[in-house]
């Protein structure tokens, strides 16, 4: 027996999915989901084995959703687009069906669900990283409990690596995700964040001034008043980096 | 390149000269009273020599074309060169007659020999005309039909670019999930969405169409999302009838309707507005009287793509207007309090 979630922003394209698994007593659907939002609390909850995911919807789309559920579930992408399949197998998705599709390559996909329900969950990958080979990140998600925040990267000021998890701080907030600084860094456009020392990445447009610390080091002075340590390296980095920038 | 030396022209050329030989003999011997023997011996070298000069003759036509200069200058040009050429000519043959050990006298037959060659290179400037002439005409058969074909390529883009795919692979998706549940529903959106094709197809040859023809375009595609959207698709409209026979190049309103629904509606969680308005306004100051189109729609402020959310389909509405009407029309776009406007006005007396 499967426990399997429904995650669609359009009702006929859910109903058609719940009608396919008619065909697959052995497959049970323990909640369908019009967004993202939705997605997440409802994972978090009902722990199912198996996602039906749609990749464009509101809120949150569904690379988004599989980042904050976390590994652990099948899933399988369910979309009109075909241009998210690389990145889709590169989340270690089950399948990608393009609608519209029958029964027969739907019928595949469970095949291939089942095939790797016993395997355990690949190792949490850098999924943000992963998923946008090409572009930086525009938005960061991240969730707290049931809750999800979404920070766009211009409100982001800094971040502080704390272990296994960034403190991301956005207008006098923080908020912790399971994320390596150095993965973030890697997703963040570099002509906007510098990791000015081993544990910070800082938003270039806060800030405000330089000031000296020790006879090798020196603090970053943010618009809020905040300082941040700065290494000699990243000195450097910034350096370079204003210096093209003024 | 010289039209006798293209393609094998030459051979023809040169036995167009045999009869003129011919010719300049008999006047040599009516004229000079020489002998057919001599007159042949004068004539045959001369007429080599001409031929050359008519030759020539070609680069002065190329480069007088009588759509770019006077006619007087063109006639005095080619006549002055003809009497020079004639003069030539004659000088040429009188000094073959003085070179060959010959009895008798040349000199009578000089004044018809200089008209010969008068008409012959008034001949030859003419037909250089012509064929000046016939090259034009081909060159411009071959550029209208490059430039049918680059229209035709240019269309099938926009169609390409029109029609988003997404919309129609969403669509069909609608149709397979409504043949079991609801199979009157599902054929009703196949003739909806045949409708929409075959119309968006049909418009892209047109220059204008009647806005109330550009309205039931948009409202089948509405129709259509109105399935995939359900409850969370709320259409308003306020159209004025006095815009129905108002032309308009086609796919004005559809694309911006569509932007509204793609980056609007399906961003939403909850239900959203799509709002069409339309209406005619009265001169007013320096403003002429106008159509004014709005189309306004909820969005999310925080959503993905904020950014792009005028998207191509904007720019494409904006290409078109003013390829149509010109610096008289003005098309706007503004977002403000989850509400994305577009506001577009267009000048009752442009082009239809």
């Amino acid at each position: 027996m499967m426990t399997a979630m429904i995650v669609d922003d359009e009702e006929l394209a859910r109903k058609l999915v719940r009608e396919m698994l008619a065909a697959h007593p052995d497959i049970e659907v323990i909640a369908e989901c019009a967004n993202g939002f939705e997605a997440v609390k409802a994972a978090a909850r009902e722990k199912p084995d198996l996602l039906f995911l749609d990749v464009q919807m509101p809120k949150l789309d569904g690379f988004e959703v599989l980042e904050l559920i976390g590994p652990g579930v099948k899933t399988i992408f369910t979309t009109a687009y075909d241009q998210y399949a690389l990145r889709a197998f590169e989340v270690h998705a089950v399948d990608y069906l393009l609608k519209p599709f029958n029964q027969e390559r739907f019928d595949g996909a469970l095949e291939l669900a089942r095939s790797r329900m016993g395997q355990p969950a690949p190792p949490p990958s850098d999924l943000a990283a992963a998923a946008r080979p090409q572009k930086y990140l525009e938005r960061i998600v991240v969730r707290d409990g049931a809750r999800v925040h979404i920070i766009p990267v211009a409100r982001l000021d800094y971040a502080e690596a704390q272990d296994d998890y960034v403190s991301l701080v956005s207008q006098g907030k923080s908020y912790l995700k399971q994320q390596t600084i150095a993965s973030l860094e890697k997703a963040l456009d570099p002509r906007q964040f510098v990791r000015i020392h081993r544990s910070y990445v800082v938003n270039l447009e806060r800030v405000v001034k330089m000031e000296p610390y020790t006879k090798d080091s020196r603090v970053a002075v943010l618009s809020d008043g905040k300082q941040l340590p700065v290494s000699r390296s990243g000195y450097q980095r910034l350096a370079v980096l204003l210096g093209e920038t003024l | 390149m010289h039209p006798v030396i293209r393609g094998g022209r030459l051979a023809v050329y040169v036995a167009a000269w045999l009869p003129v030989a011919y010719a300049l003999s008999w006047l040599l011997v009516d004229q000079g009273k020489l002998t057919w023997r001599v007159s042949a011996a004068v004539a045959l070298p001369a007429c080599g020599v001409y031929a050359l000069f008519c030759l020539s003759a070609w680069y002065p036509c190329r480069a007088l074309r009588p759509h770019a200069e006077p006619i007087a200058r063109i006639v005095i040009t080619h006549l002055a060169s003809a009497v020079v050429a004639a003069a030539l000519w004659a000088g040429v043959a009188a000094g073959i007659f003085g070179a060959l050990p010959l009895t008798g006298s040349i000199a009578p037959a000089l004044p018809a020999v200089f008209a010969l060659g008068l008409v012959l290179y008034l001949l030859a400037v003419a037909l250089y005309y012509v064929v000046l002439a016939v090259d034009a005409a081909r060159q411009a058969e071959a550029r209208e039909a490059e430039a049918y074909v680059l229209a035709g390529k240019a269309e099938l883009r926009a169609l390409k670019a029109q029609i988003n795919p997404h919309f129609l692979y969403n669509s069909l998706n609608s149709i397979s999930a409504l043949t079991s549940v609801d199979p009157g529903k599902a054929r009703e959106m196949c003739v909806q969405l045949a409708g929409f094709l075959r119309s968006t197809l049909g418009m892209g040859e047109k220059a204008a169409i009647p806005f109330s023809e550009e309205l039931a375009l948009t409202r089948s595609y509405l129709n259509i999302e109105r399935v995939r959207f359900g409850a969370r698709l709320e259409v308003e409209e306020e159209i004025g009838a006095e815009c129905d026979g108002f032309p308009v190049p086609p796919l004005l309103l559809q694309p911006l309707v569509e932007n509204a629904i793609v980056h609007g509606i399906a961003n939403l969680v909850d239900a959203g507005f799509v709002r069409i308005r339309a209406h005619q306004t009265a001169a007013e100051g320096d403003r002429p009287e106008e159509m004014r189109i709005v189309v306004e729609n909820s969005f999310d402020p925080e959503g993905q793509s904020s950014r792009q959310r005028g998207g191509f389909g904007l720019a494409s509405v904006r290409k078109r207007i003013q390829a149509h009407y010109g610096s008289g029309a003005a098309i706007q776009a503004a977002a403000a309090d989850a509400v994305y406007r577009v506001e577009m006005r267009l000048p009752l007396s442009g082009k239809g």
